[in-house]
């Protein structure tokens, strides 16, 4: 968005590459990646399968190491810092929509919401996690364990818990990847209301170029280079 | 066939992949320590029978009064066995000044075939001439005479002097410090001598009619000594017997037994572990396989082609890694073997092939009773899991798919118990254990999930994933608290054994007894003591009497020509005793001993006799006693505890029956080695009491208990190994989702100290559960083992408790974070994808 061009980007990468050694040969999954997001802005990235999307949302996050290159998260460079730290960045600042939802089969529903919000130590987690749920629907299920909830279900659970620490930027990696179209639109309908809700930044990985119109850009990924 | 093709190479693929790493090494572990147990419990058995033998000087004695005819020699040559012989004769040596009656050995080049002669001062010129002690070399050369220290000393002797021994005259060459069949019996304790059997014609003092003892010894691998036993059993004539270590000394046959009850208990142990190392381990295994098992089916796969596939999987598995853990298990033993030829002195002997074979065909049970049932549930998976991941097993941890495994447990415990009474007792505590813990682990683990809404952060966490998994977490939970049960009930009985052994032989256990003391000379002795400033040790009246007749009939030697055992007993006379009081180191086992001041003509009699001789509660006997009858009638058996070197008898009665026989007494107390002039002074004053020096054989029981006691501990670490296997498992089990838990922790912002602090609550929780449940099962088994199996006595310890919990909790919590650290340093995005 133009009106953000002077504002510092909350992300910004600069020569993200990332190889992996497949025994005799170097695979290279991302080449050189330079990629500013801004506050605010809806960034969809798009690509056939295998061409290094979910590798680059992985290392946005932290949660994969590159190569080379360097990643800046809200001016913080996050490959400088340790795993702990890095986890202590991403509680703060960063909420996570898996493809496979990734809730933890021990914890109730209202338990894997309040598990970040505890994590951070915020008080008076449960009240939160209670609203969010009710916000997506969920209001009658939060004693239920992720195995007695639908797909659908668990990936409102993923998003209420995605947004319960109120993060800045918001990471969705296919999100409706494993779901019927029906409740896949329903779930990406309530991840943008909430988006609008809490003015949260997002970044979308996503195949569906349908879905990938919704945002405010689209990034191209092939063979582990961007096209802008 | 394409099934077996299939299952080699997904077992191929699986092993090179790490997927059966733990599975696998839990077996591994637990047989290596089995066959190590196996292993070293063959050779220290084989040892301690050949060290024990020691006191035979060979490992079989055929004796007899007359000449042994040539054909047991013969057999004995001809089966491979090392051979000597010797002849043992009373008869007296003078120096001119005096004479002493002494127990002439004619001995044979060989001679002794097992332990050695110890000598002093062959160089010395005199007896005080600080005579440095030796191995002998050798057998006294012809024209010679090796002496002991009593006709030394009696008949005032110096190394070179010369002594008359019959027609002949020899050079006294060495002072014999200690020979290995010295201890053989206790008719025999006086003064003794070596001569060579070359010498023996020449003394002309074997005469018709002479007291004289033909020996032929016999050594070699036990199993071709016991093939000569069993042929020479079959020939003997009745001037003749074979006597082998443990029919010679009631105490180390006790000591022996128990001790190879004690290592087949430690391998039992073993087993155990395995056995639950197994079973946590193929939990992991099953869910590992979920996916692949619902892709075959959905491609058509039949139950019966995938139960194939496994059971021939298995089979394999369990070869190899049994395979692998039986060599490793040898080489270890191997070490240990050498680590201890420094304690026990002796080379051990060769190990037989018997314990790798039981280490393979344990391995298999193990797994085929505990890993297949489980893996069996597998054949079942809906294939509808190829499309729904969250669809798996119904009940992939059937209880009821164990009881194959643990019936196949029981067999095994049967087995290498060599004991049906032991195994039961084991195998009934390990399975109410079992349904105790089981039970009690999921009624505690559900109360304190509902706990965990109160509760805060890390407990909610650790206790929520406790809950989830409650039946692997009871069945975590049961399986260490039996592995660490195990552990404890060794522990307690090793020690109650070792203790009890020390207890029964402390320093100061009587090394002398004094036999055939009239009644005139009670007070002389007492008068004796006294001036030694030492209490009169307690004397008991000794009655020689012959059995013959039980409830009225009467019983010859022939009527126990099957059992020569019986046959010499009834051929000897019994001693006889009266008291009012029952000894410390008998107990009745059945009946009941009589009241004080009783009128009845009642008997007790000792169990193990009674059982050789098949007389039963409220039978009569009758005793000739010096031509007078005598009957009684048995209101009492007793069981004796032989190791403990105390005056006992076979037949006991209360006092006032006896008394109007000739008795004469006995007694026996300690002499330390520094006052042994007191007992020669003793001889000098009451010639015609028999002093019986049983310091040697004190020594050599205790130095046995000793090796036992070095040979118990150290399979007892290997034990411990086994328990670590156990840990390791259970820790692995989880392990999955444990790098599952930590990677979504991990991207939802946690500290590497919060997840520690979820991980340590659920160990926590985990590991003090086992150890609770170890310190109970541990309490009532150790007591049940101790008292009935092993006939200890068993002292109960409340520390227990403590440190089984500690053992359990600081265990399970450390060996737990330990095992997490993998978990918690690999970066989340490569954990979520690979199981996404």
């Amino acid at each position: 968005m133009a009106n953000n061009e002077t504002e510092q980007p909350i992300v910004r990468t600069h020569a993200l590459t990332k190889q992996v050694n497949t025994g005799d040969q170097q695979l290279t999954i991302l080449q050189n990646i330079d990629l500013n997001i801004h506050m605010g802005e809806a960034v969809a990235i798009i690509g056939a399968s295998g061409s290094g999307k979910s590798t680059l949302l992985g290392l946005l996050a932290g949660l994969d190491l590159p190569t080379s290159g360097k990643v800046h998260l809200d001016e913080v460079d996050i490959f400088a810092l340790d795993e702990d730290q890095r986890a202590a960045l991403r509680g703060k600042i960063l909420g996570f929509v898996f493809q496979s939802f990734q809730l933890l089969p021990a914890l109730t529903a209202l338990e894997n919401v309040m598990l970040p919000l505890e994590l951070m130590s915020v008080g008076n987690a449960e009240a939160t996690a209670r609203r969010l749920l009710d916000r997506v629907g969920l209001a009658l299920r939060l004693h239920h364990h992720p195995k007695q909830l639908s797909g659908g279900e668990q990936q409102r659970v993923a998003i209420a818990r995605a947004f319960a620490t109120a993060p800045k930027l918001l990471l969705a990696d296919e999100p409706t990847g494993n779901l019927d179209s029906a409740t896949g639109i329903q779930i990406i309908e309530l991840m943008f209301e909430l988006n609008r809700e809490h003015g949260t930044t997002l970044v979308l990985v996503t195949h569906d170029e349908a879905l990938s119109k919704r945002c405010s850009r689209q990034l191209r990924m092939a063979d582990g280079r961007l096209m802008q | 066939m394409n099934h077996f093709l299939l299952s080699f190479r997904m077992l191929r693929r699986d092993w090179r992949a790490g997927e059966l790493n733990v599975l696998v090494l839990a077996l591994i572990i637990a047989i290596s320590g089995l066959t190590t147990v196996g292993f070293f419990a063959d050779r220290v058995g084989m040892a301690l029978a050949r060290e024990s033998n020691q006191l035979l000087g060979a490992d079989l004695l055929v004796m007899s009064s007359k000449p042994l005819p040539p054909h047991f020699a013969e057999e004995a040559e001809k089966l491979g066995l090392t051979i000597s012989s010797l002849t043992k004769f009373p008869s007296m040596i003078s120096n001119g000044d005096g004479n002493l009656l002494t127990e002439i050995k004619a001995v044979a080049e060989g001679y002794p075939l097992r332990g050695r002669v110890h000598v002093a001062g062959r160089s010395s010129s005199g007896a005080n001439a600080n005579p440095g002690i030796q191995v002998a070399e050798g057998i006294p050369v012809p024209g010679t005479i090796w002496a002991d220290e009593k006709v030394m000393t009696r008949l005032d002797l110096k190394i070179g002097d010369v002594v008359d021994i019959g027609a002949i005259q020899l050079k006294v060459t060495e002072l014999v410090v200690r020979e290995p069949d010295h201890s053989v019996g206790f008719i025999n304790m006086g003064a003794r001598a070596i001569i060579n059997t070359q010498d023996l014609a020449d003394t002309e003092l074997i005469q018709e009619g002479s007291r004289v003892s033909y020996q032929l010894l016999v050594a070699g691998d036990m199993k071709t000594v016991q093939q000569f036993r069993t042929w020479a059993q079959g020939r003997l004539a009745k001037n003749q017997k074979i006597e082998g270590i443990r029919d010679a000394r009631p105490e180390i046959k006790a000591a022996l037994e128990r001790a190879e009850k004690f290592l087949s208990l430690a391998a039992l142990v073993s087993v155990v572990l395995a056995a639950a190392a197994i079973a946590l381990a193929v939990r992991r295994f099953t869910l590992r396989h979920l996916d692949g098992c619902a892709i075959m089916r959905s491609l058509g796969a039949s139950q019966k082609q995938l139960l194939t596939m496994y059971v021939s999987y298995f089979i394999t598995l369990g070869i190899i890694a049994s395979g692998l853990g039986c060599l490793i298990g040898f080489a270890a033993q191997q070490i240990l073997a050498h680590w201890l030829t420094d304690i026990v002195e002796t080379a051990l002997p060769w190990p037989t092939w018997w314990p790798a074979i039981h280490g393979l065909l344990v391995g298999l049970v193990l797994l085929v009773g505990f890993a297949l049932p489980p893996v069996l549930n597998l054949r079942s998976v809906p294939a509808l899991r190829v499309l729904r991941r969250d669809v798996g097993l119904p009940n992939a941890h059937s209880l009821w798919g164990y009881g194959a495994g643990l019936a196949a447990l029981l067999l095994l415990f049967i087995w290498k118990a060599h004991d049906l009474k032991l195994g039961l007792y084991i195998v009934a505590g390990f399975v109410s254990a079992i349904v105790v813990f089981g039970s009690v682990g999921w009624l505690l683990i559900k109360l304190l999930s509902n706990l965990r809404h109160q509760a805060g952060g890390a407990w909610r966490y650790g206790l929520a994933s406790l809950h989830r998994r409650a039946a692997s977490s009871v069945l975590q939970a049961v399986a260490l608290g039996l592995g660490l049960m195990a552990l404890l009930v060794l522990t307690l009985i090793q020690d109650d054994l070792i203790n009890d052994w020390n207890a029964s032989l402390p320093p100061d256990a009587p090394n002398h007894f004094l036999v055939n003391i009239q009644a005139d000379q009670l007070q002389p002795l007492e008068e004796f003591f006294q001036q030694y400033a030492m209490e009169r040790p307690p004397l008991f009246p000794m009655i020689r009497g012959r059995l013959i007749k039980i409830n009225g009939k009467n019983v010859s030697p022939q009527d126990y020509a099957d059992d020569t055992h019986a046959e010499r007993h009834i051929r000897r006379e019994f001693n006889l005793s009266w008291t009012d009081e029952l000894a410390r180191d008998n107990s009745i086992v059945q009946g009941s001993w009589w009241k004080k001041d009783t009128r009845d003509t009642e008997m007790s009699i000792e169990a193990d006799i009674a059982k050789t001789l098949r007389i039963k509660l409220g039978d009569e006997l009758t005793f000739d006693i010096a031509g007078q009858h005598f009957s009684a009638k048995i209101t009492s058996l007793r069981k004796v505890d032989w190791d403990s070197f105390r005056v006992n008898f076979f037949v006991v009665v209360p006092p006032g029956l006896l008394e109007d026989y000739p008795a004469s007494y006995i007694t026996s107390f300690y002499v330390p080695p520094s006052e042994i002039a007191m007992i020669h002074e003793l001889v000098r004053m009451f010639p015609n009491i028999l002093v019986v020096d049983v310091a040697l054989v004190i020594g050599q029981v205790q130095q046995m208990i000793q090796q036992v006691s070095e040979a118990i501990k150290f399979v007892f670490i290997f034990t411990v190994l086994a328990g670590f296997a156990v840990l390791y498992a259970a820790i692995a089990a989880t392990q999955d989702e444990r790098i599952y838990e930590a990677a979504i922790f991990r991207t939802l912002g946690a500290r590497r100290e919060q997840l520690l602090r979820a991980w340590a609550t659920e160990f926590a929780i985990l590991g003090g559960l086992s150890g609770l449940f170890a310190s109970a099962g541990a309490s009532g088994l150790g007591y049940v083992i101790g008292k009935y199996a092993l006939h200890l006595d068993y002292t109960f310890n409340p520390w227990i408790w403590v440190i089984g919990t500690s053992i359990g909790l600081t265990g399970v919590l450390v060996g737990g974070l330990l095992g997490t650290r993998a978990a918690l340093s690999s970066p989340p995005l490569l954990t979520l994808r690979k199981i996404a």
